[in-house]
This record gives structure tokens, C-alpha cells and sequence, in this order.
């Protein structure tokens, strides 16, 4: 099957540091995948890449079989590729309504914003997503003033509202109650098959939780891909986020990994497992 | 051959006062991120530094130093127009780190302020002002302590600065009534500084005039430059503010005290403006406007040159000058005396100082449409951030 | 939402919904009667200024984008009107009075348009419209943003004062362009029973621009300028295109400033070079920033009421107006940050009633009541009251 996403040979250089390092990574339309990897390499500036925000310095990014090099943020957005970022982004001065009417499908040009109006199917689209997300009490007071948690959810429903091809989904769950983290991993297996997801996070266990395959980064390239038992048993990987190698340890790696991962996080994480 | 030296140098004189009067903001908005419009007016408090010290030692007891006195102003300028600047940085831009339209609009309010200040200025205002703000800033010390902790306190503190005014304004009036107290201390006309003897000279090298003036000029920008360069580089406090810079919160858990380092870049930006004031006073005469001469092309400069980077700063500011007075001057006409006529008119056109303005604008405009960040840009993902 | 329609309205709840239109219209017809002419000249001088100021607001207070030049826009207004009342004035085959001076023998090719008025009433709008459209759209598509905008829109407003200044044969640089004895419709531009229509007019004017901005703000279109304003990466990544609303709204704001500048023109009686000063273009901002960016009202108050202020001022005390204004900006910056229109709908006087004391400090929580998930919860615990389960009260609100 052809991918639907596709990074060949990605390096990014920053005044000659190499965020991405010669990195390789194929999605094939429908699938779920979850991308790990220690502070620093290169998460982040991955997302960018293939939202356009970045350059590659060398390589090539496909969407589709077409390059998206030299296409602007917006165009790829159109393309079909949504983004969900870090630190969650709402417009803080606006109601969760509104932010959610800003992005449901439909065209995004000035004049339709100021001559057109939603359509029925449009606004439904946006009563459901409100519903789903648990919103509806909020609906119309500034999205600046809900919990973190709310505005996670917030903002994935603002990504489901766009409704792409490709979820690009940068930690979802930090922050969220066990229960919000159980639903937010049930929605995003849920949406894999129709969509193709891609899902960066730091906890172990909701990533075990989504059962998919896994991509380890590290300085910017791939360290190895395969379920999450094979990956945490690769004594590479133990050795990337633990510092030493550690041979026997296998049982206790999960909670291993976990928690240095969770360390590793600043601090966006309140519950340890 | 001449002709093309004579541009380069003058050319060069006017992208040297440029580049000092870039060379502050550079520091400033470069390394703080603050936007200074009052920094046009810290050049003119140099500038008038310079014509107090010509006064003071033209007659009197230092007679014998008054040939000397442009160099003494320079030390005396940073120091005046630094510390004005460190009361600024106290008092309004500490509030406003992190916003930077807020601070280009309250910067521009202390110009206004600044400008009227010097029109007005006489001895009974300065007494009534100086009373005024140490009332003001002394209020929450001279009012019993229990009233700072009642739910009216906020009121309290804009009040004791109301009050404080009005006490400042009474006592400026009622010192007013004494003429001697009256008199403005620089009428609102343009002042004039007298080059020393030394500086109003002019030196022949291969047949171009060069005023001892424009290079007194030129000689001040490259030690201040050297002298920038190596503080951000090589000194124990530069490099504290290169690291505030680049990690603030990191450098701050290192034990670096960034609010000093806050206020000594400040306060090294503002001195420089003020050395620009002296070396802008050997120009012409120079008026409470000064500020606003300079202020817009200061700005040009740093954002042709990329933020944050000296060597920017440098290159687009001589850039600017030479490409100035190549326009300004007609100059090219001489250089090629045979160019096709629809190109002679055009630069027939553009061949004034204001219209040469014009063009230069244009050609900056045109080249942020390929270099968007300037010459020299930074990169990595902060930029954006 | 109450209801308002279908049934008969009473005249109190009429009164109630329109007297802020009610008050407006009666002033509007009653001051020209009764305001001396200089003062109703200012006034609506004032007025006029407050259309620039709505443009500011517009780009400002909602979109983010601190443009400190639109002298630029407004001055084209002024000079666009200014040469058609020159023009219209002359007999046939004269030339306004300055060409002579400099010894220019023919209208110059950029002018002769200005003959037709239903061109100029065109041009007032759209010429600044274009060349704010131009200029914007050159800044915008290099995502040049924050202060880098701030600065080069203000050194192409030092661009135009030179340029401008400079050109005596085309335009009559620094002394500009007169109005008040120009004629129109047979009556001199500066009498009185002309500037009373302008007046009107003005009034009118205000009235439209105010209904266009709250066009503009009030929908998605203006939703999508709050973003832009708040977070324009994240609007980007949603597929819009933040280039094309900036120049947009930017666009719209040059074609109010030229209306301004025109209505300004007419009755101040000139344009010169000085409508593109630096100072001129910064007060605008402070106009907006007093009155309370993203209030509307906020703009025109505060142009209306700082310009009044500074008439006043500078009759009196002409030294104290520029200490006045800088301290205005560092007090707007620092302290109201939200203007005085902002601050009041904050409930900026009940606080400070309330720190004097008079209305004693709620010990309660009023606005846990207001929090739509406890009313939320209110109406599910009523549709269940019959039920009453013991455990459906858990507490509500916020941490």
C-alpha cells in the first residue's frame, strides 16, 4: 500500500546543530502510530516539518505521493493535515463555540467569513463536537477561563472540527485525569482506520494503552519501530532514556521507561503510575 | 577615482553617526527585546550634556581644559543619558517586559516628556519636579504602615502620586515668583556647540577634504564599537547578559541576577545614546527635535541589520550611509556622467537628502521581501517562540 | 435573552433599547444650533478624527497590528478632497495658484481626474484603501509582525511626510493644500452654513463606519481577527491564511482614514505635509489606547474627548499638553490597559466604590452562580427532583 505520509532522509540543521538527523518514516493511510523519544530528540521540530513551519535542509516530505516543500502552513492545513500542539492552543478570548466554528471544514477565506454563513451541516458538526468533548455547559463563555484539561479537549475537537486526513497529535494527555486520559485513548483508536494518527506523548502507558506501533527517536533520528514490548525491551532505547545498560531488566523496564520519561518531562505531568 | 573616494568617505561619516546612534538601540532591542522610542531623546540629553560642559568650561577657573571639553563630555554623556536611562528601566519598562507594543507606546510617552522637559526646564521646575518624585517614590515609607494594608491601599498609591505632583507643581510655582529661579535653563531654540579648534580643521588625503570633525566622528564609532564588542564578549557582566539573553529562567537558577543584568544592559544602551549626542552636536546645532531626526532611521538600521547581531548592525548602517549619500548627493552622475536619460532623471529626482530618504526606504522595503529577517538573521526554533 | 419582538412594545422598553440613538440624533440636530461655529467646528473636526481612530481599533484592538502610519492614509484622504474643492473653485483653464509659483504651465496628469467629483468621492476611499492594501500586503506575506510592523509602518509614514515635503510643483510641498476658500455648490467651504452641513455629515459618517466595523467584528470574519491577534500560528495550522485577513482589515482601515482625513480637510481648512507627521500618527493610537481598544465606542470616545482635552489645553497652558500626553501613555499603558471604556464595562468604578467602602466587599461567591456548569447542574438536579438521588449535589465550579 502506498504511504500516505512519507519523511525521506529529513535533516534539519539550526545554525549547525542537526535537529533531525537523516530521518526516515512512512505512515500508511489509516494507521495509528506513536512517536517517543527523550528531551530533545526532535519531536517537536518533526510536527514542524511536516506542517511546514520548518524547512528541511535536506530531504523530502510526501503527503499523498506530493512533496510538501515550499508549501505554506495554511496549504498544507487545506491538504488534509491537522496539528494538535503541546502546551494546548485555543483562542483564549473566544467561546469554545466560536473556536470551534474557526475551525470546522468549509472554506477558510476572508470573504466567505464575512459574506457566508456556517451551514446546517456545519453547525451540527459543532453542537456534536461540543457534546463529545463535554463542552456544552462552556460552550459560550471564554475558552481563556476552562481547566487545562478542558481546553486539551478543547483543541482535539477543534482538530476533529477540521476534520483531516492525517492527526497529528503532540501529547494529548499531559495533564489529564486518568479517566479524560482513558477516554482521550479510546477516541483516538476510535478515529485510526478512518484517519491516519500520529501521536507524540511521554506516558508509557497510554501509549501501551493504544496498542500501535511505536517509533523511537532519538537525536533526530529513527532508533528503532515495532510494538511497544519489542521497543522497550531494545536495549538501545533503555540505554537512551536510562543513561546506562541495563541487561536483566525487562519486567521492570515499563515502569523504568515510564518514569524517566515522566522525569524527563519538566513537570507537565501530575500523575505517576 | 577621487570623486568615488570622497563618496566613500562621506558616505562613511554618515554611516558612522548612524551607527552610533544604532549602536545603543542595538544593545537594547537587540539583547532585551525593548523597543526605546525615548531613545532619540537619551541622544539629545548627551547632546545637551555636551553644550553644559562647553559652558561651564569656557570661562571660569578650567579655562585651560576647554579645548579639551568634547572628550570630557563623552564619559560625562554616558553616564547622564544612562542613568536617565536607568530610571526609565526602573520605573516604566520593568513593568512592561514581555509587551513590547506597551513599551513602544510608553517609551514614546517619556519622549514627549523628555522634549518638553528640556524646553522648559528652569531651576524652580527642577527643584518642584526632583521633590515630587521623591515624595512619590518615598510615600509608602513617610504614610503610617497600617494604611497600606487597608482595601482602599491601590487608591492610596495612585493618590500619593497625585499628591505628590500637586505639592511639586505648588512649590515650582512658588519658586517660579523668583526670576532667577525662572529663567528656562535652555530656551526652546535649537542650541549651538563650538567644535573645538582642533575639530574644525580638515585633512587632504589624495585630493579628498576629510573634516577633522567627521573623523573625530568616525574614530569615537570604532571605540565604541571595540569597546561594545568586547563587553558582550569578554567581560564577566557581557556575558551574564548574553546568557540572560539566550535562557532566562536557566539563568536565573545559575544565580545570575537578572534584574541587575536587565538594568545594565539598559543602562549600557542609554550611555550609548548619550556618547551619540556628543558626537551629534559636532553636526550642527541641535534642538529638543533631535530625537525624532534620528529616532526612525535608528530603527531602519537595526532591522535592515537582524536583530541581535552587532556585526548587522554595522554593515547596515554603513549601507545605509554610503547608499545615502550616493543618492542624496547625485554623485553617481559624476561617476558616470554618460548613464541614458530616463535614468539621469530619475536620479535627478531622488537627488536630495529627504528624496534619497525616500529611495533608500523603498530599497529596504524591497529587500525584506527576500531576507525577510534581515541581513544577518538568527535561526533555531526560539526565534518563533 | 428577553424577549423583545412580536409583542407590542412599550414605550419604556423602546426607550430603554434606543437612547443612546435617541440622544445622539437629538444632539446632532439640536448643537449646531447652539454651539458657538468654532466650537462646532471642532467638534466635528473631532468626530472626523474619531473614523481614523475606529480604523486603529480595528487593526489594533482586534487584530494585533500596531500600525503607528496611518497619517499616510489619512493625509491621501485630505489631499484627494483638497485639489477637487482647488480645482472645482477655478473657471476653466485656470490652474490653482501655487502651479504659478513654481512655474508649472499644465494640471499635472495625476490631477486632471480630480476634476470629475464623482471620481474624488471615489478616490478619498480607495486610493488610501490600495496603497494600504499594497503596503500591507508586502509586510504581511514576509510575516513581518509586533514591533518590526510598528517600525516600518512608521518609516514609510516619514517616507511620505519627505516625499510629500518635498514636491513643491506637484502637490505644493509644505505648504499644502487650502480648503476654506475654495467654493462648493456656490458657497465658500469655510462658512458657517456650509460647515454645519459638514458637521452633519460627519455625524453621519461616524455612524456608518461605527455600523461597519461592528459589521466586521462581530462574525466569524471578526472571531478570525481576535486569532489572528491571539495566536496566529495556531490559525495557520488551521488552514487559514493570516496574510489575507491582515491585508484586509488593514485595507479597510486605510479607506477610514482617508474618509477621515477628507471630513478633517474640509473643515480645519488645509492639508499639509503635516497630517504625515510622525507625533500626529502616534496620537492617533493613544486616541484608541484611552478610549479602550476593542471597545468601538471606545475609539471614537477617546478621539472626540483627548482632542477636546488638548484644544483646551493648549489654549491655557500650551507647555503642560506634551507632559499631559506622555503621562497619558504611560498611565494607559501601565495601569488602564483596557482604556476607560474597558475598564468600565469591567466594573472598574464598583471596584474602586468598593475599596472607599460604600457597597461592603461580598463575602459569597456571586459568580459561582453565573458559572454555566453550576447552572447546568442546577437544571439537572431540578429535571431530576422527583428522583432525588442523594448523591447528585457534588460541588460544582472551578478550583
Amino acid at each position: 500500500m502506498k504511504p500516505l505520509l512519507e519523511l525521506k532522509a529529513v535533516s534539519v540543521s539550526f545554525d549547525g546543530f542537526l535537529a533531525l538527523n537523516d530521518l526516515n518514516l512512512a505512515l500508511a493511510p489509516g494507521e495509528l502510530r506513536a512517536v517517543i523519544g527523550p528531551n530533545g530528540a526532535g519531536k517537536t521540530t518533526f510536527l514542524d516539518v511536516i506542517t511546514g513551519k520548518v524547512k528541511p535542509t535536506r530531504g523530502d516530505v510526501c503527503f499523498r505521493g506530493q512533496s510538501l516543500l515550499g508549501i505554506s502552513e495554511h496549504r498544507i492545513a487545506r491538504l488534509g493535515i491537522g496539528r494538535k500542539f503541546q502546551t494546548p492552543r485555543v483562542y483564549q478570548n473566544l467561546t469554545p463555540r466560536r473556536n470551534l466554528e474557526l475551525a470546522v471544514k468549509g472554506s477558510h477565506s476572508p470573504f466567505t467569513l464575512l459574506l457566508g454563513r456556517l451551514n446546517a451541516d456545519q453547525r451540527d458538526r459543532v453542537q456534536e463536537l461540543l457534546a463529545v468533548v463535554g463542552l456544552e455547559a462552556n460552550a459560550s463563555r471564554p475558552a481563556g477561563s476552562l481547566s487545562h484539561g478542558q481546553k486539551q479537549w478543547l483543541e482535539i475537537a477543534m482538530l476533529l472540527a477540521q476534520d483531516p486526513d492525517l492527526l497529528l497529535v503532540d501529547e494529548p494527555v499531559a495533564g489529564l485525569s486518568d479517566e479524560e486520559t482513558e477516554r482521550t485513548g479510546a477516541l483516538l483508536r476510535q478515529l485510526a482506520g478512518d484517519h491516519t494518527v500520529l501521536v507524540i506523548e511521554h506516558d508509557m502507558d497510554f501509549i501501551r494503552e493504544l496498542d500501535c506501533p511505536v517509533t523511537v527517536l532519538h537525536e533526530g533520528h529513527v532508533l528503532c519501530e515495532g510494538s511497544m514490548d519489542v521497543v522497550q525491551r531494545d536495549p538501545r532505547v533503555i540505554e537512551v532514556y536510562l543513561g546506562v545498560e541495563d541487561e536483566e531488566v525487562s519486567a521492570g523496564a515499563t515502569s523504568a521507561v515510564a518514569t524517566s520519561a515522566v522525569a524527563s518531562d519538566s513537570g507537565s505531568h501530575q500523575e505517576i503510575t | 577615482m577621487t570623486v568615488l573616494l570622497d563618496t566613500l568617505f562621506n558616505g562613511l561619516a554618515i554611516g558612522s553617526v548612524l551607527m552610533l546612534a544604532a549602536l545603543g538601540l542595538a544593545v537594547v532591542f537587540g539583547l532585551m527585546g525593548v523597543i526605546n522610542m525615548a531613545h532619540g531623546e537619551l541622544m539629545m540629553l548627551g547632546a545637551y550634556t555636551t553644550y553644559v560642559v562647553q559652558n561651564l568650561l569656557k570661562n571660569g577657573p578650567l579655562e585651560g581644559l576647554f579645548p579639551a571639553y568634547i572628550l570630557l563630555s563623552i564619559p560625562l554623556a554616558f553616564v547622564v543619558s544612562g542613568l536617565a536611562g536607568l530610571l526609565l528601566e526602573k520605573t516604566v519598562i520593568r513593568r512592561l517586559y514581555g509587551r513590547p507594543l506597551e513599551t513602544l507606546l510608553a517609551t514614546w510617552g517619556v519622549s514627549l516628556i523628555l522634549q518638553q522637559f528640556v524646553r522648559s526646564v528652569s531651576s524652580a521646575f527642577f527643584i518642584g519636579l526632583v521633590v515630587a518624585v521623591a515624595l512619590g517614590m518615598l510615600a509608602p515609607r513617610l504614610l503610617p504602615a497600617a494604611w497600606w494594608r487597608q482595601r482602599w491601599s491601590p487608591l492610596l498609591g495612585v493618590g500619593s502620586w497625585v499628591g505628590a505632583g500637586a505639592i511639586g507643581i505648588g512649590l515650582a510655582s512658588a519658586l517660579g515668583n523668583e526670576r532667577s529661579l525662572d529663567q528656562p535653563w535652555f530656551s526652546a531654540r535649537n542650541i549651538d556647540v563650538t567644535a573645538p579648534e582642533w575639530l574644525r580643521g580638515s585633512i587632504d588625503v589624495v585630493g579628498v577634504t576629510m573634516p577633522t570633525a567627521r573623523l573625530f566622528i568616525i574614530a569615537l564609532t570604532i571605540v565604541a564599537l571595540v569597546a561594545v564588542h568586547w563587553f558582550l564578549q569578554k567581560s564577566v557582566w557581557g556575558i551574564r547578559i548574553r546568557a540572560v539573553t539566550q535562557n532566562r529562567p536557566m539563568s536565573s537558577c545559575l544565580g545570575i541576577p537578572t534584574e541587575k543584568v536587565d538594568a545594565l544592559t539598559f543602562l549600557v544602551g542609554s550611555g550609548l545614546a548619550g556618547v551619540a549626542g556628543v558626537a551629534v552636536t559636532l553636526l550642527g546645532s541641535v534642538g529638543p527635535n533631535l530625537g525624532g531626526n534620528y529616532i526612525v532611521d535608528c530603527f531602519m538600521v537595526v532591522v535592515l541589520g537582524g536583530v541581535g547581531k552587532l556585526l548587522g548592525t554595522v554593515v547596515a548602517a554603513l549601507g545605509i550611509g554610503v547608499l545615502s549619500y550616493i543618492l542624496g548627493s547625485g554623485s553617481l552622475l559624476l561617476l558616470w556622467p554618460q548613464m541614458p536619460a530616463g535614468l539621469n532623471e530619475t536620479i535627478t529626482f531622488f537627488a536630495t537628502t529627504s528624496m534619497a530618504k525616500v529611495l533608500v526606504f523603498i530599497l529596504i522595503v524591497v529587500f525584506l521581501q527576500f531576507r525577510p529577517a534581515g541581513l544577518f538573521p538568527q535561526k533555531g526554533r526560539m526565534v518563533e517562540a | 435573552m428577553t424577549i423583545t419582538s412580536n409583542t407590542s412594545v412599550t414605550p419604556a422598553a423602546f426607550l430603554r433599547r434606543w437612547w443612546p440613538w435617541i440622544a445622539i440624533i437629538a444632539a446632532a440636530l439640536i448643537l449646531p444650533f447652539i454651539l458657538p461655529p468654532f466650537r462646532l467646528n471642532l467638534l466635528g473636526r473631532f468626530l472626523s478624527l474619531g473614523i481614523v481612530a475606529l480604523g486603529i481599533d480595528l487593526i489594533w484592538g482586534y487584530t494585533g497590528l500596531l500600525s503607528l502610519g496611518q497619517g499616510i492614509f489619512f493625509a491621501l484622504g485630505g489631499y484627494a478632497i483638497a485639489m477637487y474643492l482647488q480645482l472645482d473653485s477655478l473657471e476653466p483653464g485656470q490652474l490653482p495658484e501655487f502651479f504659478g509659483l513654481y512655474g508649472v504651465k499644465a494640471l499635472p496628469l495625476f490631477w486632471q481626474p480630480f476634476n470629475s467629483p464623482w471620481f474624488t468621492l471615489v478616490a478619498i476611499w480607495v486610493i488610501p484603501a490600495l496603497v494600504a492594501g499594497l503596503l500591507g500586503y508586502l509586510v504581511f506575506r514576509n510575516r513581518i509582525k509586533g514591533v518590526y510592523f510598528s517600525i516600518l509602518t512608521q518609516a514609510a509614514l516619514l517616507v511620505f511626510f519627505n516625499f510629500f515635503n518635498g514636491q513643491q510643483k506637484l502637490i505644493n510641498g509644505t505648504n499644502g493644500l487650502k480648503t476654506d476658500t475654495a467654493s462648493f455648490f456656490g458657497q465658500m467651504v469655510g462658512s458657517d452654513a456650509m460647515q454645519r452641513n459638514l458637521f452633519w455629515i460627519t455625524v453621519l459618517l461616524v455612524i456608518a463606519a461605527w455600523y461597519l466595523c461592528r459589521w466586521l467584528t462581530s462574525g466569524r470574519f471578526g472571531d478570525a481577527l481576535i486569532a489572528v491577534r491571539d495566536d496566529e500560528p495556531r490559525l495557520r495550522f488551521t488552514g487559514y491564511n493570516p496574510t489575507a485577513f491582515k491585508t484586509v482589515v488593514f485595507t479597510v482601515a486605510g479607506a477610514l482614514a482617508g474618509i477621515s482625513g477628507a471630513l478633517y480637510t474640509v473643515q480645519s481648512g488645509i492639508v499639509s505635509p503635516q497630517f504625515m507627521a510622525v507625533p500626529f500618527s502616534i496620537e492617533m493610537v493613544i486616541w484608541v489606547a484611552v478610549g479602550g481598544r476593542g471597545t468601538l465606542i471606545g475609539a471614537v470616545l477617546g478621539a472626540v474627548l483627548i482632542n477636546y482635552a488638548k484644544s483646551l489645553i493648549s489654549e491655557q497652558l500650551p507647555e503642560t499638553w506634551l507632559f499631559i500626553q506622555g503621562g497619558l501613555f504611560l498611565l494607559v499603558v501601565t495601569a488602564l490597559p483596557d482604556g476607560v471604556v474597558g475598564w468600565w464595562r469591567q466594573g472598574g468604578p464598583g471596584r474602586i466604590l468598593a475599596m472607599l467602602g460604600s457597597s461592603p466587599a461580598t463575602a459569597t461567591y456571586p459568580g459561582l452562580d453565573q458559572d454555566p456548569e453550576v447552572q447546568a447542574e442546577k437544571r439537572a438536579i431540578e429535571s431530576r427532583a422527583q428522583t432525588l438521588e442523594s448523591g447528585a449535589s457534588q460541588p460544582g465550579g472551578e478550583p
